[in-house]
């Protein structure tokens, strides 16, 4: 019926027009996913995808538990299905078009099973179908015991070869879907978000499919990068790094958390786009059987990354020696955890804090004042370096004591002028 | 017929029975501070893992670094580590390498913010894979350290708080409270807070001033350059 009867029956219609390529996408980001099932996936448009498991049963504990984690993935992602399984390919689809979710393992049970299926999944043809509904032929059983000869000439060879390819006498080479290269995907939100956390539950789904591309391309990423699409088209992107490469979701989703409380949304978010496209490989390692350390070191990177992707790339930082007479160079940052071997032994007593830049003291009868006049204690320690680098000092180090009794790393220029380099603690 | 009637020594060491004026024996490990004077009237001989431990100098330089310096010493050296948040100062590290501090097991996390400073240590803690946290807040909330204890139960880290001296007076759920002030080349610590009986006087903690060093190192400096310059000439 057109679209004003059907609207005169139901006035509380709403009309979506079909897009075919927004189907195509999802079935093809679906069947990405699905890469981290088994590499030997192909798709059936516009809504049906193939899966071959046999080498995957084992790793998943059999073919049940298989399709339940299948579903529960699907469900993250947004989708319900009918999940069925046979023997062979064009048998599962056939039950998975009936909507009978059943998994058949065995090929002698496939026939059984395939038995009272409707001819309507076997054959799309409207006159095949009258023909066979006139001859009185409804289930694929029956089909199946009609005369070959007679039914290839009537129906043509192509029904037969089907039945054939079904029932397993007949091999079915399909093609494989290969997965893309990079990921782009883009999700719109159901309704406007105006909170972190509604972005957030979106973008798992998204970080799920991206998992499942990254399993299939046995692969990992050290960035991704989250676009939030606000009202009025006002794009932003958010980059989260990663110290090193990863796919897990769990690990995503953290990290993404962390990133997103530094972000303000001023305006709701109406969709989001997710990109990654610098894959490097990164193959599953097996767990150790005394994994204790590697275990605690990936958890010490994890925190680093949770720490960096909050407070910024500089916020963690190591320290390391450098073979310098000058002290602001005797020390250098590092990254954390980063080893930097070298650095001499110092002469003289170093204070545990560097005050940098040195803070200029005030002078008053030839002795320095902090709050109250210093008292020198020890001393002088004569550092004369950096000619070579326009960085030339030429500095008396002194111990100070102050009124309150800290200990102070002092110095006084040649040309007079005390400063305050350190404190002792 | 009833079990024979436990003895009086079993029922003080198995269940948790304190005696008034003895020391609590904590559930967890304890790490030697260094200095025995300080492990003598620690519970468990030594800093207390998994709780938080305040120490609140005096004025700041007063030597709380160098209070727990041979602790963070010993921690790095055996590959442990060790994270500093917020210091209120650079660390310098030719002085930290030459206390004995492995430097690449020590991380230093500076944050922007109060609540940022706080969710890191809370962080850090949780994470369970650093050995020793030095945090400097300089107010927090009686709540926020509540929240602090809780998460460094869960691990078995040395977790050391300075804060200023005024927050003596408030309370705080900190298993050790140390207030430190300094004296005649000792540190005067006062325990304001154990697990155990109170200690109503200061004691003295001898730790290692650099006056004393420089003194005796002047002229082996002068030695040492005068190796330094025949070895030039040479």
């Amino acid at each position: 019926m057109g679209l004003a009867a059907a609207s005169a029956l139901a006035p509380q219609l709403r009309v979506r027009v079909r897009d075919e390529a927004i189907e195509r996408a999802a079935l093809e980001g679906v069947a990405a996913w699905a890469g981290r099932f088994t590499p030997l996936v192909s798709l059936e448009p516009p809504q049906g995808m193939l899966a071959e498991v046999e080498g995957s049963l084992r790793l998943f504990g059999g073919l049940a538990p298989l399709a339940r984690s299948l579903r529960a993935g699907l469900g993250e992602l947004g989708f319900s299905a009918t999940i069925a399984a046979a023997p062979t390919a064009r048998g599962a689809w056939w039950l998975a078009a009936a909507g009978r979710e059943e998994l058949i393992e065995a090929r002698a049970a496939l026939e059984r099973a395939l038995a009272p299926l409707s001819v309507a999944v076997a054959c799309a043809e409207p006159r095949a179908l009258e023909l066979l509904r006139n001859v009185g032929v409804a289930t694929v059983g029956e089909l199946a015991r009609l005369p070959r000869a007679g039914l290839a000439r009537r129906l043509g060879a192509r029904l037969l070869e089907d039945l054939d390819r079904a029932l397993g006498k007949r091999p079915e080479p399909r093609a494989t879907f290969a997965p893309p290269p990079r990921f782009a995907a883009r999700l719109e939100l159901p309704g406007e978000v105006t909170h972190a956390e509604g972005v957030l539950f979106a973008a798992r789904r998204l970080l799920a499919q991206l998992e499942g591309l990254l399993a299939a391309r046995q692969a990992g990423v050290r960035r991704f990068a989250l676009t939030l699409v606000h009202r009025g088209a006002l794009a932003i992107e958010v980059e989260v790094g990663l110290a090193s490469p990863g796919r897990e979701t769990a690990r995503f989703v953290e990290l993404l958390r962390e990133r997103l409380a530094t972000v303000a949304l001023a305006e709701p978010v109406e969709a989001i786009g997710l990109e990654a496209s610098a894959f490097v490989p990164l193959h599953g390692h097996s767990a150790g059987l005394f994994g204790d350390a590697r275990a605690e070191g990936e958890g010490w990177a994890r925190l680093v990354e949770r720490l960096q992707a909050r407070l910024g790339g500089e916020a963690v930082h190591g320290l390391g020696l450098n073979a310098e007479h000058r002290p602001e160079r005797a020390w250098r940052l590092l990254g954390p955890g980063e080893r930097l071997p070298g650095g001499a032994a110092q002469p003289g007593p170093r204070p545990l804090w560097l005050i940098q830049p040195p803070r200029r003291l005030r002078e008053a009868g030839g002795v320095p004042h902090g709050e109250g006049p210093l008292e020198l204690l020890a001393g002088p320690e004569r550092i004369e370096s950096g000619w070579w680098d326009e960085g030339d000092v030429a500095r008396d180090y002194f111990i100070a004591r102050a009124a309150g009794a800290a200990l102070l790393w002092v110095y006084r220029e040649p040309g007079g002028g005390w400063y305050l380099h350190g404190l002792f603690s | 017929m009833s079990a024979a009637p436990a003895s009086l020594e079993d029922i003080l060491r198995r269940q948790p029975v304190w005696r008034g004026g003895a020391l609590a024996r904590p559930a967890a490990e304890a790490v030697p501070s260094g200095y025995r004077a300080l492990d003598r009237e620690l519970p468990g001989g030594g800093w207390p893992t998994g709780a938080l431990t305040e120490i609140l100098g005096l004025h700041e330089g007063v030597g709380e670094l160098q209070l727990v310096l041979p602790v963070l010493a010993a921690l790095t050296c055996v590959g442990r580590r060790v994270v500093w948040l917020t210091p209120p100062h650079l660390p310098y590290a030719p002085a930290l390498a030459a206390a004995g501090v492995a430097l690449e097991h020590l991380t230093v996390v500076r944050a922007p913010g109060r609540r940022d400073a706080l969710w890191a240590a809370e962080q850090v803690l949780r994470a369970g894979t650093c050995h020793a946290l030095l945090a400097w807040f300089r107010d927090i909330r009686y709540a926020e350290l509540r929240r602090l204890a809780l998460a460094a139960e869960s691990g078995q880290a040395f977790v050391a708080l300075f804060r200023p001296r005024a927050a003596a007076h408030e309370s705080s759920p900190a298993c050790l409270r140390i207030a430190l002030e300094p004296g005649e080349g000792m540190l005067a610590a006062h325990l304001l807070k154990r697990r155990g009986a109170l200690v109503a006087t200061p004691f003295a903690i001898p730790i290692p001033r650099p006056v004393h060093a420089v003194a005796g190192a002047v002229p082996a400096l002068a030695a040492a350059r005068s190796a330094a310059a025949r070895a030039c000439l040479a």
